[in-house]
């Protein structure tokens, strides 16, 4: 049990979450917990995020804050419950049209330590690097302001500075109440940052 | 009107270009002769049932048959827009989708013609129901099916921006509002190509044809006026019904994309 489950209130409650392709999946997420998910490719880990998201068919019951998630309508449940695909996708020509003019004074400040130029938000997509966009696109997620965050590998296409100030800057927004349930590949990222590691297996959530 | 009679003989003439044509396919090695004989038999035997077809529902002039020959026009066509598309919806959605698009929008669009501009008596006059409702059907079917295309296509390549854009919690209208306005801009433009082109490029065949039976040019470029804003209406009209309807399709209450409700068309 990590301390935060013992001081903190559940955030999110997924009591037998299930779909065509899998589950089903209990489990409570604490506010401001750091939660690592581990296991082999095609696991299930990804089709977690997404039910839990409400991206894909799915049954059971959620509670965020206590309030079941038939009480939001989807579009309101997914702004507190984002999920952020492996490869994050981009719709508009420059990177800032991605962003609204609060949500970009929101992000500034974020931007040196996560070694982006201030000129990014200029920028056309096509010319950013895979390790812009992912940061970029953490950054779009985090400006919605969720109250957890999914992230499917939010790290995979960065060296190992540029992970640990992904890193750092996810610490702060937990201590500050996010709660985040992170996909990862690696043990040492999942210990890093995790409050508690789970595993997933054949599609079910393992002990 | 003074109609120039045609005779069997006049046709056997004009069929000689067609021979030409297949003669060039053999000389040049194309391997179309085969397919332009083919074609043009059967074109002649649809077109002499379809005379057949219209000379007898002329003489009866009934509503109930004129309605039938509309019910199977629109099923033909419902049909068409179901089939056409190379990503397809998964069980009758493709037939509804088509069904509705086809009905109401070449329905408002004849009935606004009959009872405005053209005014038959009785208002449901065969005569010119039917012909009305064939080419108004047809360049629905056009729009409805471009504009379905574009839509399901679209959708195919850009999943990921819609649900990337469904998971930072925007409404499934939003998210594929770009593919919506794509789609539907695809399905006006032969009718705003048929439109710049008229009277410029091509004599289209309405008032060619009225022409040639004999109608007073100006008469027919009015009749050819009155078919392109039809034309317009009812195209727009079945690009936005048969677009939103199918975006419909494709999500739920939940607004979730469900690409599980298309059925991949085998190459």
């Amino acid at each position: 049990m990590s301390s935060l489950q013992s001081t903190s209130a559940v955030q999110l409650s997924i009591q037998v979450l299930q779909s065509e392709f899998a589950g089903p999946f209990s489990l409570d997420i604490y506010q401001g917990e750091c939660i690592a998910l581990l296991g082999g490719s095609g696991s299930g880990k990804s089709l977690f995020l997404r039910m839990i998201a409400d991206l894909d068919p799915n049954t059971g019951s959620l509670y965020l804050n206590g309030q079941s998630r038939e009480h939001y309508s989807a579009p309101e449940w997914r702004r507190n419950v984002i999920y952020q695909a492996a490869e994050p996708a981009w719709w508009e020509r420059l990177a800032g049209d991605h962003f609204s003019n609060e949500e970009k004074e929101f992000i500034k400040p974020y931007f040196d330590s996560l070694g982006l130029s201030h000129a990014i938000l200029e920028a056309e997509i096509i010319q950013l690097s895979t390790g812009e966009r992912q940061r970029l696109a953490l950054l779009r997620s985090l400006a919605k302001r969720p109250q957890l965050l999914l992230l499917d590998e939010p790290t995979g296409a960065l060296d190992i500075a540029t992970t640990l100030a992904v890193e750092a800057l996810l610490m702060k927004f937990f201590q500050a109440g996010l709660s985040l349930l992170f996909v990862t590949h690696s043990e040492e990222q999942a210990k890093r940052i995790g409050h508690r590691l789970i595993r997933m297996h054949n599609r079910q959530l393992v002990a | 009107m003074n109609v120039i009679q045609l005779q069997p003989l006049d046709l056997v003439l004009a069929s000689s270009l067609l021979l030409f044509d297949a003669a060039i396919s053999v000389v040049l090695s194309l391997g179309m002769h085969r397919q332009l004989l083919w074609s043009s038999v059967r074109m002649v035997i649809q077109l002499l049932v379809v005379g057949g077809i219209l000379h007898t529902v002329f003489s009866i002039s009934s509503p109930l048959t004129t309605l039938g020959i509309i019910v199977v026009m629109m099923m033909a066509a419902t049909y068409e827009v179901a089939a056409r598309p190379s990503q397809k919806l998964s069980g009758w959605q493709g037939y509804r989708i088509g069904a509705i698009t086809i009905s109401l929008t070449s329905s408002i669009t004849v009935l606004i013609a009959l009872l405005t501009a053209i005014r038959p008596i009785p208002w449901y006059d065969a005569r010119y129901a039917i012909p009305l409702m064939g080419i108004v059907v047809g360049n629905v079917l056009t729009s409805a099916s471009l504009g379905i295309d574009t839509f399901l296509s679209g959708l195919f390549q850009a999943k990921g921006v819609v649900e990337a854009r469904l998971a930072l919690g925007e409404t499934s209208q939003q998210a594929l509002s770009p593919l919506i306005r794509d789609a539907i801009r695809k399905g006006l433009i032969p009718i705003i190509n048929q439109m710049s082109a008229t009277g410029l490029i091509t004599l289209p065949g309405i008032m060619t044809g009225q022409i040639l039976a004999g109608a007073e040019p100006m008469q027919a470029v009015k009749y050819q006026i009155l078919f392109m804003f039809l034309l317009a209406g009812g195209g727009g009209l079945a690009a936005v019904v048969s677009v939103y309807l199918t975006a419909h399709a494709v999500t739920d209450k939940r607004h979730r994309l469900r690409l599980d409700c298309l059925v991949r068309r085998r190459k």
